[in-house]
């Protein structure tokens, strides 16, 4: 799938990662880093390549770059000194504006944690982990995390809050973002 | 020593409240002021780069802002540095001044954003982790106040990601040694391990359980020698902590709490019942 073939506006950011990447030599030293290269069909070494050669098809098929847990070893030891994580992170923004599907968790998470940003200016754990059982529209979700939620209630970490209304605390410096970057 | 704009950052505030009340014990026996930076909000953590990075910008960019505004509160003095414990929000407001200071355009768009708040960014602090502060600024070899070494005590030192990666400033990040110095000052031993940089698994241990909780695993397994771990990322904490039931039990603490102990500064001051790991019985020797 060439660049020319993606929605209009994802060709933009698909050619600002083709930017970030175009020097690179396929030594493999990123794949060679990643702590979560084992978890990946495809490596990191490999996605570069097909970013260079418009092979999205290939690279949006795998969930690959939902992988990377932004510990910027391949960008330390890059020796063309590309910044990989950060074009993993535009990756990650691409898949998300294309729904693929193959990154729903991690991708709805996000998008709920800028939310409450956006909303409270501080992260509000309870109400983040609330709306992100409910999006995940799995009743069994919650299970996994109720002795960790519990033990952070005990100990008074974290504690149940009335959702928010109104505009919210960032909400102008979120559109004035927006704005500025024509979304 | 010198006083610090300081920015805790959410985790601090909530479940990392530990980190929070200890950095604050810590620096205020080592006769530091802490300056909280007034009316800071969120960095952005690793969701904005994954959602849009322009956010991610603005984030760090109000954040800095903020501070400027308020890092001269002695106007004969020079400014004072921003002290970041989290090495989420640390990478966040560093990446923002690095970009900011590079890229002339991106400032002005990032100013007209800010300018709603009545608020403008010229980049001229320095951002600088905890560590970067306790290794760079304190004399560890000079008389400091160690009331109850931590004899016998094996640690493993515990650096995560990025606070070390890929702004290269106070330690090499192939191979860490700045808590060295400070763990044998407390009087304990520092554990030859190479688990110290790698990776905890960051949000993946939220999202991707299995892959988050595997790399959890090998850096407990490793450590399985030591008495505790001790961190400076509120992130690292939770999950070596939270995901202790697959792999060798160690106790994590943060490094103001561990520091803390061995001056013999009141358990609670350093917030050690609110820790996850309810073994954390360190006593000196």
């Amino acid at each position: 799938m060439p660049v020319t073939d993606c929605p209009e506006e994802i060709q933009a950011s698909v050619a600002k990662v083709k930017e970030m990447v175009r020097s690179c030599i396929q030594c493999g030293t990123c794949s060679a880093s990643c702590p979560n290269a084992e978890f990946m069909d495809i490596t990191p070494r490999q996605m570069w390549r097909m970013v260079l050669t418009d092979r999205l098809d290939l690279l949006f098929a795998s969930r690959s770059f939902t992988m990377c847990s932004s510990c910027y070893w391949c960008t330390l030891r890059c020796p063309r000194g590309l910044e990989l994580t950060r074009a993993m992170g535009e990756l990650k923004q691409i898949g998300a504006r294309l729904k693929l599907g193959n990154s729903k968790k991690s991708d709805l998470f996000y998008r709920l944690f800028l939310d409450n940003v956006r909303q409270y200016g501080r992260v509000r754990e309870v109400e983040l982990m609330g709306r992100y059982f409910l999006g995940m529209r799995n009743p069994m979700a919650p299970l996994s995390y109720a002795p960790l939620g519990i033990s952070l209630l005990k100990k008074g970490k974290i504690k149940p809050e009335l959702p928010g209304r109104g505009p919210g605390k960032l909400a102008d410096l979120f559109e004035a973002v927006q704005h500025q970057e024509g979304i | 020593m010198k006083s610090y704009l300081y920015y805790p950052g959410c985790s601090l505030k909530g479940t990392a409240k530990e980190y929070d009340i200890s950095v604050t014990a810590l620096m205020t026996s080592l006769g530091a002021d802490l300056l909280e930076i007034d009316d800071w909000t969120c960095c952005g953590a690793t969701a904005a780069q994954a959602v849009d990075s322009g956010i991610g910008l603005a984030l760090g960019a109000r954040n800095l802002a903020l501070a400027e505004k308020n890092s001269r509160p002695d106007p004969e003095k020079e400014p004072l540095d921003i002290l970041v414990p989290c090495s989420a929000c640390y990478l966040n407001l560093k990446t923002a001044q690095f970009d900011l200071e590079k890229d002339k355009a991106k400032r002005e768009g990032i100013n007209q954003v800010l300018s709603k708040e009545n608020l403008s960014v010229q980049t001229h602090l320095k951002v600088r982790h905890l560590l970067d502060v306790l290794s760079l600024d304190v004399d560890w070899k000079k008389g400091l106040p160690f009331s109850n070494p931590l004899e016998g005590i094996k640690v493993a030192p515990y650096y995560g990601c990025q606070c070390l990666r890929p702004f290269t400033v106070f330690d090499n990040p192939e191979s860490p040694h700045s808590m060295d110095e400070m763990i044998q000052a407390a009087g304990a031993q520092v554990l030859d391990w190479d688990m110290g940089a790698q990776c905890c698994g960051a949000s993946n241990a939220t999202t991707k359980p299995d892959v988050g909780q595997y790399l959890v695993g090998k850096i407990l397994d490793n450590a399985k020698d030591a008495h505790c771990i001790v961190t400076v990322c509120p992130m690292c904490q939770m999950n070596l902590e939270t995901y202790q039931d697959k792999a060798h039990p160690v106790p994590v603490l943060y490094l103001p709490q561990f520091l803390g102990l061995a001056m013999g500064i009141a358990r609670d001051r350093l917030g050690l019942e609110l820790n996850l790991s309810e073994n954390v019985q360190l006593t000196g020797g």
